[in-house]
């Protein structure tokens, strides 16, 4: 008698079973070493390839602090001098979110960056920077001072006069704290993880009139090649 | 440290905003804009270090 699984009798076969196949399916369309590389084509070595990075490191920081402020709560980050602190790392993280985030996103729409089967790619980018607005402007009617019932009364007439008001009320202070701290950013961690296996999926797209292994080539192909 | 930073910006009175056609811009976001305008060309223009750590391998350049 063994207690070790490995040594213990198996049954059925790994060919047949849904678990390999869609095992083998996920190795075949994301391999480890597409998924974390330990070499980059030397046209990344451009700051403009670094604000996508920088926009994830300011993520984190926007996750943890905004995480910590969940835990104390409204009190804590209006009355304390740490709350205070914590508070102002979470806005000033944001700030920088999308500071980075927008350089990121006019550097790679002027490099056509949806090119090479990228189109994924450059929507899930588009699709994070949406929800991302939609994030920050419920974390700015949820301060619970006179700055955020300004910005959530504004903000009614405005998604009535458009005909969205019926689907959510911004003055809802319960419900905007709800779509802040759960719903968003669930939706824009799960965006930002597609959009950074796509990047590494396809890679690092090359700049135009460079082929992916960093020769110049015929600019007139140049829209073309991945 | 709070009171240097209010010396330097006094936000206890109504901002400046720039209003152009339909276009209302407050002066704040304004220079942030300026700002994002100004690294883009900064990463656009100022080289990268290179490595000196390590060989170039297949397909990259020095």
């Amino acid at each position: 008698m063994t207690d070790s699984p490995s040594e213990a009798p198996m049954t059925g076969g790994s060919r047949g079973s849904w678990s390999a196949a869609l095992r083998r399916r996920a190795v075949a369309e994301m391999p480890p070493e597409k998924l974390l590389p330990d070499r980059q084509p030397a046209y990344v070595a451009s700051w403009i390839y670094v604000f996508g990075v920088l926009t994830l490191a300011a993520l984190v920081v926007v996750v943890a602090s905004g995480s910590v402020l969940a835990l104390k709560g409204p009190q804590w980050w209006h009355d304390s001098a740490l709350g205070h602190y914590v508070n102002s790392m979470h806005l000033w993280s944001v700030e920088l979110f999308f500071f980075f985030m927008v350089i990121h996103l006019w550097g790679q729409f002027f490099m056509a960056a949806w090119r090479g089967r990228r189109a994924l790619t450059w929507m899930t980018g588009a699709i994070a920077f949406l929800a991302s607005i939609g994030t920050a402007f419920t974390g700015y009617v949820i301060q619970s001072n006179f700055d955020s019932q300004w910005i959530a009364t504004q903000a009614k007439d405005g998604m009535n006069s458009v005909g969205i008001g019926a689907f959510w009320n911004v003055l809802d202070f319960g419900q905007m704290l709800l779509w802040h701290v759960l719903l968003l950013p669930v939706a824009v961690g799960a965006i930002v993880v597609l959009h950074l296996v796509m990047v590494r999926r396809r890679g690092v797209v090359a700049p135009i009139g460079v082929d992916a292994n960093g020769n110049l080539i015929d600019a007139r192909h140049a829209m073309d090649a991945s | 440290m709070a009171g240097v930073l209010a010396s330097v910006v006094n936000l206890d009175k109504p901002g400046h905003y720039i209003h152009w056609w339909v276009i209302q811009l407050s002066v704040a976001n304004l220079v942030v804009i300026a700002l994002m305008v100004f690294v883009f060309l900064l990463a656009l223009v100022v080289p990268f270090p290179k490595p000196h750590d390590r060989e170039p391998a297949d397909g990259e350049r020095s």
